[in-house]
């Protein structure tokens, strides 16, 4: 079974980093390839280290209420790109109410604040087992 | 080939594709590197290793980023320690290098070693044949120098830097770790801080030591990776390396040797998987139960299953 490639990113100004280190820390204990590209990342940085890790999923972590505008733009990018088969999933700050439209813009799903890491991890499994 | 010729093209997706296909063993990545083979021979090799905390992938960024003031194209591999437990990793170098993170002359891609049996040495490799026929002018190459597989990595490159950190007992470590024999060039980085003279003499005479038995000077550079202190030094000093080994005969000699010794590492990774897969065939589990059981000596099963591969 090949590695799965997670690049998590912490796109925009938002400098809480402990959550996407916790999903970091326990995504490699899930047996997955993990590209931490680190704080204050732009939407054109997260693309491009997506594309040169050819990475198979990006985690994209945001606890500062620019999901709406950030998240969908990643996702409008990497298919730009050339990146169509790439899951892209979000976490942080995110109201309940926002879920929908991220869901329409291509997040394949949103884990809030509280959710076990257990469950992001049982997401992307099931996502490549087929593949 | 299409995924070839895109790559050849300089499509970025393409050499990221095919770096993936190629680190996964896919069917395809043997006639994809047979045909990127003949595109390859152009690009420096570099290569950049020491003890974790040294301060290497700082530095990558910033030698990088001097040679991007002279127009140079860049491609970076930074291998990173898979965990054994789990066979996850954490690919964290490329963090370090978030100066070059937009620009699109340099491609970073990060790969875990993958255990003893993930031929990283091999990947490695192959990644950097990629980026060299993608047009890539220098390719560097970064390791954590703690295993026998990053050591063998290190010797895919055409100039070994190795890094060195004052205070932290690599004075024995240079010595343990075999270091000094694919040190092309030392680094001492974080030259600014406490001890960095100990260091600089306990180098200096295993410099002596190595010259008196017959290597080369190895020249020692000072570094202070996150001001930039001593970067373009050390640039200047990779490039004379290089340019010397190349007038001398030097560079041929080890490519050419490089060749012979990846041709052994890859047989010898495929013949470490068959001998896996042969020692669970039916053939053999009454043997190899006897074996575990301890009824058969280890020496008499292993004489008996290389007499069925190898004779």
């Amino acid at each position: 079974m090949e590695n799965i490639r997670v690049l998590v990113a912490k796109p925009g100004l938002d400098g809480h980093d402990r959550g996407a280190k916790i999903i970091a820390r326990s995504f490699r204990d899930a047996g997955f390839e993990v590209i931490y590209t680190g704080l204050r990342q732009t939407p054109e940085e997260i693309v491009e280290a997506a594309l040169q890790e050819d990475a198979n999923v990006v985690a994209l972590s945001l606890l500062s209420g620019a999901h709406n505008t950030l998240f969908p733009k990643i996702v409008k990018m990497l298919h730009a790109a050339g990146m169509n088969d790439v899951l892209v999933i979000g976490g942080g700050v995110i109201p309940e109410e926002d879920i929908p439209g991220l869901k329409a813009a291509g997040v394949a799903a949103i884990f809030t604040p509280g959710t076990p890491t257990a469950e992001p991890i049982a997401f992307i499994k099931n996502f490549f087992a087929d593949k | 080939m299409e995924l070839v010729e895109k790559l050849l093209a300089g499509d970025r997706l393409a050499l990221s594709r095919a770096i993936t296909i190629v680190e996964n063993e896919r069917v395809d990545a043997e006639s994809i590197m047979q045909a990127v083979y003949p595109h390859c021979g152009k690009a420096i090799v570099i290569g950049i290793t020491g003890s974790p905390g040294a301060g290497k992938s700082t530095l990558v960024d910033k030698i990088a980023l001097e040679y991007r003031k002279q127009g140079k194209t860049i491609g970076i591999i930074a291998v990173d320690p898979t965990s054994p437990f789990t066979g996850g990793a954490i690919l964290g170098d490329r963090l370090r290098m978030s100066s070059l993170s937009t620009d699109k002359a340099v491609f970073i891609r990060s790969m875990g070693t993958r255990g003893s049996l993930g031929g990283v040495s091999i990947k490695t490799a192959d990644a950097i044949k990629l980026m060299d026929a993608f047009g890539k002018d220098i390719i560097i190459v970064e390791t954590v120098g703690v295993g026998q597989s990053e050591t063998e990595i290190m010797k895919h490159a055409d100039v070994t830097a190795v890094v060195c950190v004052p205070g932290m007992g690599d004075d024995i470590q240079a010595i343990k770790a075999g270091i000094m024999e694919i040190a092309d060039i030392l680094v001492v980085n974080k030259a600014d801080r406490e001890g960095v003279d100990k260091l600089m003499r306990e180098l200096q005479m295993l410099v002596e030591l190595n010259h008196s038995l017959g290597g080369r000077i190895i020249p020692i550079c000072k570094t202070v990776a996150t001001t930039d202190a001593g970067v373009a030094e050390l640039n200047l000093m990779i490039d004379g390396f290089f340019a010397e080994s190349r007038q001398s005969g030097e560079l041929a000699l080890r490519r050419s040797r490089r060749r012979r010794q990846e041709l052994v590492e890859r047989i010898r990774d495929y013949a470490a998987k068959r001998v896996q897969a042969i020692i669970a065939t039916e053939a053999l589990a009454e043997t190899v139960k006897a074996l575990e059981a301890g009824t058969r000596d280890i020496y008499s099963v292993q004489q008996e299953i290389e007499e069925r591969l190898f004779k």
